[in-house]
């Protein structure tokens, strides 16, 4: 067991201060929107918005500094190894600066017509990105929980955003309630981890682990078993945030219930921080535990939650008319896909989880910016029917859209088929014949999604337009979200037929995943 | 009793990590049962010495002197809740400074800027409070 | 029987018939301080394994702080102990006993598994080591912390009070 400390350590440096640079940053300007917030009048809230995109163009800046780090094979380590920086933090840390961005972006002009403009949208945004990029970086079970608490609790708000809308008011207390639980359960989890270690360090953690797992020693005992357990609680409350069966329940009706800006940032951000997180415990913290003798290994444990998962998610898809009901299934079956990359255990697997994730965030917040336009005051146009006859009444946000659903899809030449296509591929790549069955499950699910997103198709292009939505009154589409969609959709395109740039930025995450474990005793204290 | 007291007080004295925190607690415990010991003593030993008249008035509730309205389990307002709330968020951040507190002499500058850090981010919460009209009663 | 396997025993019926009733009792108001009591003994647990910041921030926040919280809701709901409760899910009570007690059973396997004394040394839980711990190696959760807590009051704020018109 690793000491308390008695003396004073040398204390932290300048040095440590230069590597969470875009953190700091990114806390100032969610400070300042707050303090905005309330200076503004009301008439000029909506300049916050504006104030929070300067300030994560600052820490993409900032970032950009970091980019030089992940050359090393080894992460660098800050504030007692409490931190650090590799390929897979910088990656996932301008994935969610991308993923706050548009959705502050999509939102400006719909909290406008909801009357809900106020700063503390764009400063819990903020702050929720700050908690997922500290989950990006941090290298230890404590500063891990408080960035993933700080990440949850702000979506937690953000979900009853709308006081007055009782849907709204429903979905955050469903969500809210469940939430807190499985994060108990998870800390619990980690206190275990700790009992049975001593340390709050990943890279110490997985080094003792593999000790236990390797040899557990007779006159020890079997803490493994101990293991199992904290292992269970832990990925309960990690697969909970992902809404993987059979922790899912609550994601329809938030995603339902809370204001679509948000629905469409929950898909994204936040979730993608409970990926990076899960990668960090699985396959650094507890990676020794992935097979073991005599006992079920998490690999075994997490396949059969990913196929339930897709499965269920996608089954379940299809009875769906309301869009953002429908959505929050496909987006069950596509964490089912995600887990599936981690399974695998290959490099592969792992850049299919970068690339998809990447992917993913374009398409959906793509998806959900359109809904969001459709949008008016009495019809909510949330419903599969308000998309019909799109194509006559706005072309080029039905193209847009349909750009986005084929790429969820997976349709080829789209970027979704990429990912799609190395999710699947690692499991028949890793040679073990147990995935390939689980390969087959998977490709036969993606089948089935055609269905679900081959509707969003029908309805906007064959569909007549209906009756009560036939108003003219253009879509809320501002021309700088026309631009940044127009953008996505270009980027969704363009990386389905030609996909080798992202799979490069992909590599550099599966690299930092797989030398990081190979070294972890590397990453002792600093 | 008194040669009890005497015992317990000096083993406290002599306390070293090896006896586990316990025997340190000892003056607190004895506090708490003399604390406790003097009203219900009092209390009891009233009980055979004073003359007991029941009244209507004298049983009561006690409401400043006035006479009693309504009930006592009434709803109350949701203002109380406000301010419960965020005495608890204040609450929590004290806690974590009274580690500081203990280990300011050690720490010197370095720990005064961490603190000066952490309540900083926090006066602004503070300042969003009193903005928002959180404070204000009315 | 030592002297301190007596105050635990002591103090660990507290906990756990705090809990029970808790669990049982119909007035909300007397679960609340039900659970109170449980809450000092965890306290004193926590110190007799020579974890005293712990002990005074179980006191301090939880039998104080959380409290008072819990029942302020409760006045404000204002719930009637007679209130009867939907008699859906029966079956889940009686479930529940054997549930409970399979995990009781794993728990106590796996802990089992785990030999040897595991406990920091004495002085580990001591306001001053806590300090000093969490000043220098935890300093970045610690000051995470204080942005946990303003979240806090910013979110508490948005949902509960009222928008002045």
């Amino acid at each position: 067991m690793l000491p308390l400390l008695v003396e004073l350590p040398p204390l932290p440096t300048l040095r440590d201060t230069a590597f969470i640079m875009p953190e700091i940053i990114l806390t100032l300007f969610a400070g300042a929107a707050l303090v905005l917030d309330v200076a503004l009048p009301r008439s000029k809230k909506h300049l916050t918005a504006y104030f929070s995109l300067i300030g994560l163009a600052f820490v993409a800046i900032a970032l950009a500094q970091q980019v030089a780090m992940t050359a090393s094979l080894l992460p660098i380590s800050a504030f007692y190894g409490m931190l650090f920086i590799d390929g897979l933090s910088v990656v996932f840390r301008f994935v969610f600066i991308v993923a706050a961005a548009f959705s502050i972006l999509y939102s400006i002009k719909y909290l406008e017509f909801e009357r809900e403009q106020r700063g503390e949208y764009y400063a819990l945004i903020l702050f929720s990105t700050l908690g997922m990029m500290f989950v990006a970086t941090s290298g230890d079970l404590i500063a891990l929980f408080v960035s993933f608490e700080l990440m949850s609790l702000s979506v937690y708000v953000l979900v009853g955003y709308f006081k007055r809308d009782k849907r709204s008011n429903e979905a955050a207390m469903k969500y809210f309630l469940t939430g807190i639980f499985s994060s108990a359960l998870m800390l619990y989890g980690l206190s275990l981890v700790y009992g049975v270690t001593g340390h709050t360090n990943l890279g110490l953690i997985s080094e003792t682990i593999a000790g236990y797992v390797q040899g557990g020693t007779a006159e020890s005992g079997d803490p493994r078993l101990l293991l199992m357990v904290a292992l269970v609680l832990v990925a309960a409350g990690l697969l909970f945030k992902i809404a993987a069966v059979p922790f899912h329940m609550w994601a329809p009706d938030a995603y339902e219930g809370a204001p679509t800006t948000v629905t469409a940032f929950m898909s994204v951000g936040p979730k993608a921080g409970a990926y990076v997180l899960l990668a960090r415990m699985l396959l650094f913290a507890l990676a020794p535990m992935r097979e073991m003798e005599n006992l079920p290994g998490w690999a075994a444990l997490l396949a059969v939650v990913a196929v339930l998962t897709m499965t269920v998610g996608n089954l379940a898809a299809v009875t769906q008319d309301n869009v953002k009901r429908l959505l929050a299934y496909s987006s069950i079956a596509h964490a089912g896909y995600i887990l599936l990359g981690i399974v695998s255990g290959t490099d592969m697997g792992y850049q299919g989880v970068a690339f998809h994730i990447m992917t993913y965030t374009l398409m959906n917040t793509g998806v959900f910016a359109i809904i969001i336009a459709l949008h008016r005051q009495g019809v909510i146009g949330e419903n599969l029917n308000d998309l019909n006859g799109l194509f006559s009444r706005a072309p080029s946000a039905a193209v847009l859209m349909l750009i986005f659903i084929l790429g969820l899809a997976g349709i080829p030449s789209t970027a979704g088929f990429v990912g799609k296509f190395f999710l699947f591929g690692s499991l028949i790549q890793s040679g073990k014949p147990w995935l390939t069955y689980i390969a087959i499950i998977a490709v036969l699910n993606a089948v089935v999604a055609f269905y679900y997103y081959a509707r969003f198709a029908r309805a906007m292009f064959l569909n007549a337009p209906s009756e009560n939505i036939a108003d003219a009154s253009p879509l809320l589409l501002a021309p700088s979200v026309r631009i940044t969609l127009t953008l996505s959709a270009i980027a969704v395109l363009f990386f389905g037929i030609y996909p080798q740039p992202l799979i490069n930025v992909a590599d550099i995450v599966a690299q930092s995943i797989t030398t990081v474990y190979a070294q972890s005793s590397g990453i002792a204290l600093r | 009793m008194v040669p009890t007291v005497f015992f317990l007080l000096q083993q406290t004295a002599t306390d070293t990590p090896a006896r586990g925190p316990i025997m340190g607690y000892i003056p607190i415990a004895l506090l708490f049962a003399i604390s406790l010991a003097i009203p219900v003593g009092a209390l009891t030993v009233g009980r055979f010495f004073r003359r007991t008249v029941m009244t209507q008035e004298k049983m009561m509730p006690y409401e400043c002197g006035v006479d009693p309205v309504g009930d006592a389990r009434d709803r109350i307002s949701v203002r109380y809740y406000i301010i419960a709330m965020l005495f608890l968020i204040f609450d929590v951040e004290t806690i974590f400074l009274f580690p500081w507190a203990v280990v300011f002499d050690q720490l010197a500058l370095f720990g005064l800027i961490e603190a000066l850090i952490f309540i900083a981010i926090l006066v602004v919460g503070y300042y969003y409070a009193w903005r928002k009209g959180a404070l204000d009663w009315a | 029987m030592t002297f301190q396997q007596l105050l635990f025993i002591g103090f660990a019926a507290l906990v756990l018939g705090g809990g029970i009733a808790v669990v049982l009792l119909r007035n909300p108001l007397y679960g609340a301080f039900a659970l109170i009591t449980s809450f000092v003994g965890l306290s004193a647990l926590y110190v007799m394994m020579g974890a005293q910041f712990i002990g005074a921030a179980q006191i301090v926040v939880y039998a104080g702080a959380i409290m008072m919280l819990f029942v302020f809701v409760i006045m404000l709901l204002n719930v009637r102990a007679d209130e009867e409760r939907p008699p859906r899910h029966r079956f889940l009570v009686w479930l529940a006993a054997p549930l409970a007690l399979l995990l009781s059973a794993g728990l106590w396997l796996a802990v089992a598994g785990v030999q040897g004394d595991r406990a920091p040394s004495g002085e580990a839980g001591t306001v001053e080591r806590v300090g000093k711990n969490l000043m220098t190696r935890y300093l970045l959760p610690f000051e995470l912390t204080s942005v946990l807590i303003l979240l806090a009051v910013v979110g508490a704020l948005h949902l509960a009070k009222r928008e002045k018109e």
